[in-house]
């Protein structure tokens, strides 16, 4: 087990290298030359040239990645022509909004599709087996940024139970005291009803449609390993020594069909990520996805491609844990 | 079921293609007189802000969707099979620096990455191709490799190498073919995704530029106008992307059903 962590953990290193090297092409060497923004669009040609001197653009490429990788290290990310703060200020503040989002959107996803799947399999060709696929087939072919219009529309504007969708708390409501910067836990955790009432209300609308977003694949996933474990030889061998349903069904089945789950994980939390950029552009939530959509529709590249590297290195690390997880539950995997 | 979705895909084809013939109006002349309207005997899906007629202009929508998802995933299904095939037959070294390219790839949520090639080349559409093809040539390098690991080692390739055929001659005449039904059936479904990715990107800003129609550009449009209640502005153009998506990922899975029978029912 040892060994395979540390095999896990050191590919980490080529990994992060990789995203560098993309991140680092897509922002220094591609068009949209930084030396020629920066400058303005009256610059000189010499004015430009004395830029790109400067900046170091006219040094060997190997060169500029060294600095650039050097720059990431002490957590420069260069800085927002829009708000005009070093990107890495500007991400660190948003990410709890996006963590809180992502988060309960996970948690709906986990609650609704595991269970979904796990009866669709048991009462196969059942209502709710019919359900679950028209979901599993409808789901994924619903534009996430449609379905959040969509409940929108029903649930804001028809409906009126919803709040506008103007961020993560209500108009007049105080934000409870700063520790963990989720808003649901800081009112928790400082006892303001209030504060937390309208966190929720607030949070509920777009964490279930993101949740919805990347509900399908898990649910199918569910039922189709589910459909595989109920049909193997153990599970026919408790039936047969007389094991009471529920114990069969809920004890044995289920925990074997956890395991493909937890690779799916991973996926899903990339889904969630991508979900996360139109979710929190549709509900104007203040969240780090829809700071890269301001700074696009400022043609603000320097915040989008550092979003991009962000993005990138805690998928990274999300792959990690689930890898390391799935190692843990899985003999097969570690000593493979 | 997956008979109708056959009709949808080529409903929205056809008619995009014949569009300007079929189509009553104009898709990008103002009618500042009938801005906003319900939907009507007149015009089926309502008129948006400068009164275009939304039916018009969502059927010329399709040619600039289908035509973005289709060159994406022609890109990426044509790179990512050849990079798969050298990789899986050659082994060794080209293997692993092909197949550590594509990790990096897939190291990025694809969406993001997505977003991230188009807003580094520049706001336009042949750059919303190239990221999403870009994005997509993991999907088909890891399934040719996969693919040609097996059929590498079979008797008729043994026999191709004993009679001295040329390896270039080997990998794309007698093998890569024999590769590619699970790839048909992967291209379908990429069909899907590369659309609902183009509708995203631009629904957020990136690649289409008014007066252009486009799916998701006129989704985000019709947004300003939930809190005053005008829904047929958002909600057609996204049932136009939902239908068609549902369509091509129906016909996916029925083709795998044909072509791989393995994963039937699942």
């Amino acid at each position: 087990m040892l060994g395979y962590v540390a095999r896990r953990v050191l590919l980490v290193i080529p990994t992060l290298l990789g995203v560098t090297i993309v991140t680092f092409v897509l922002t220094y060497v591609l068009p949209g030359n930084p030396a020629l923004v920066k400058a303005g669009p009256l610059a000189t040609p010499e004015h430009i040239a004395e830029m790109e001197r400067r900046m170091g653009l006219d040094r060997p490429m190997t060169v500029q990645y060294w600095h650039y990788l050097r720059g990431l290290f002490h957590g420069d990310l260069g800085e927002s022509q829009t708000t005009g703060r070093p990107v890495l200020e500007d991400l660190l503040q948003r990410v709890p909004a996006t963590l809180e989002l992502t988060l309960a959107a996970l948690l709906v996803a986990l609650a609704v599709g595991i269970p979904l799947g796990v009866v669709a399999a048991v009462r196969r060709d059942g209502w709710l087996d019919h359900a679950s696929r028209l979901i599993g087939v409808g789901g994924v072919a619903m534009p996430t940024f449609w379905t959040g219009l969509l409940a929108l529309y029903v649930f804001f504007y028809a409906l009126g139970v919803a709040p506008p969708p103007l961020g993560r708390l209500g108009a007049g409501i105080t934000p409870p005291p700063r520790f963990t910067g989720l808003l649901t836990v800081d009112a928790l955790l400082s006892l303001q009803w209030r504060a937390l009432a309208s966190a929720l209300h607030q949070l509920a609308l777009p964490a279930l449609v993101l949740g919805f977003s990347v509900m399908a694949p898990l649910t199918r996933m569910v039922r189709a390993t589910m459909l595989e474990v109920l049909e193997s030889d153990y599970v026919k061998a408790a039936w047969a020594a007389g094991l009471p349903r529920r114990t069969v069904v809920y004890g044995d089945a289920l925990r074997n069909c956890m395991i493909p789950v937890v690779t799916l994980i991973g996926v899903v939390f990339g889904f969630l990520m991508a979900g996360n950029v139109v979710v929190e552009s549709v509900f104007a939530w203040p969240g780090i996805g829809n700071y890269a959509v301001t700074a696009m529709m400022s043609k603000d590249s320097g915040p989008i491609q550092s979003f991009v590297l962000f993005v990138g290195v805690v998928y990274v690390f999300v792959n990690l844990v689930v890898d390391l997880a799935y190692g843990l539950v899985d003999p097969r995997i570690r000593l493979g | 079921m997956s008979l109708g979705a056959v009709v949808v895909i080529l409903v929205v084809a056809l008619s995009a293609a014949a569009a300007p013939v079929i189509m009553p109006y104009d898709p990008d002349e103002p009618d500042a007189e009938h801005a906003l309207e319900r939907p009507s005997l007149r015009h089926w899906m309502g008129t948006d802000l400068y009164g275009r007629d939304q039916l018009t202009r969502i059927v010329h929508a399709g040619r600039v969707d289908l035509l973005v998802a289709l060159a994406a995933t022609a890109i990426a299904l044509s790179l990512g099979s050849v990079l798969g095939a050298i990789s899986g037959y050659r082994g060794g070294w080209t293997d692993q620096l092909l197949m550590r390219a594509i990790d990096t790839i897939q190291a990025f949520p694809s969406f993001i990455l997505a977003m991230g090639i188009a807003a580094a080349l520049g706001n336009r559409l042949s750059n919303i191709v190239i990221a999403i093809a870009i994005t997509h040539v993991p999907i088909y390098g890891r399934l040719v490799r996969g693919e040609m690991l097996r059929v590498r080692e079979m008797e008729y390739a043994e026999a191709a190498r004993t009679v001295g055929n040329r390896r270039r001659r080997i990998i794309f005449h007698h093998l890569l073919p024999n590769c590619l039904p699970p790839v048909v059936v992967q291209a379908t479904l990429a069909m899907g995704f590369a659309i609902l990715t183009v509708a995203a990107l631009s629904y957020i800003g990136l690649g289409i530029r008014p007066p252009t129609s486009e799916w998701g550009a006129m989704t985000a449009e019709g947004a300003g106008y939930i809190v005053s209640g005008e829904w047929w502005v958002f909600l057609f153009p996204g049932t136009a992307i939902m239908a068609t998506v549902l369509s091509f990922n129906l016909v996916g899975d029925a083709l795998r059903d044909v072509l791989d029978p393995r994963m039937k029912g699942v």
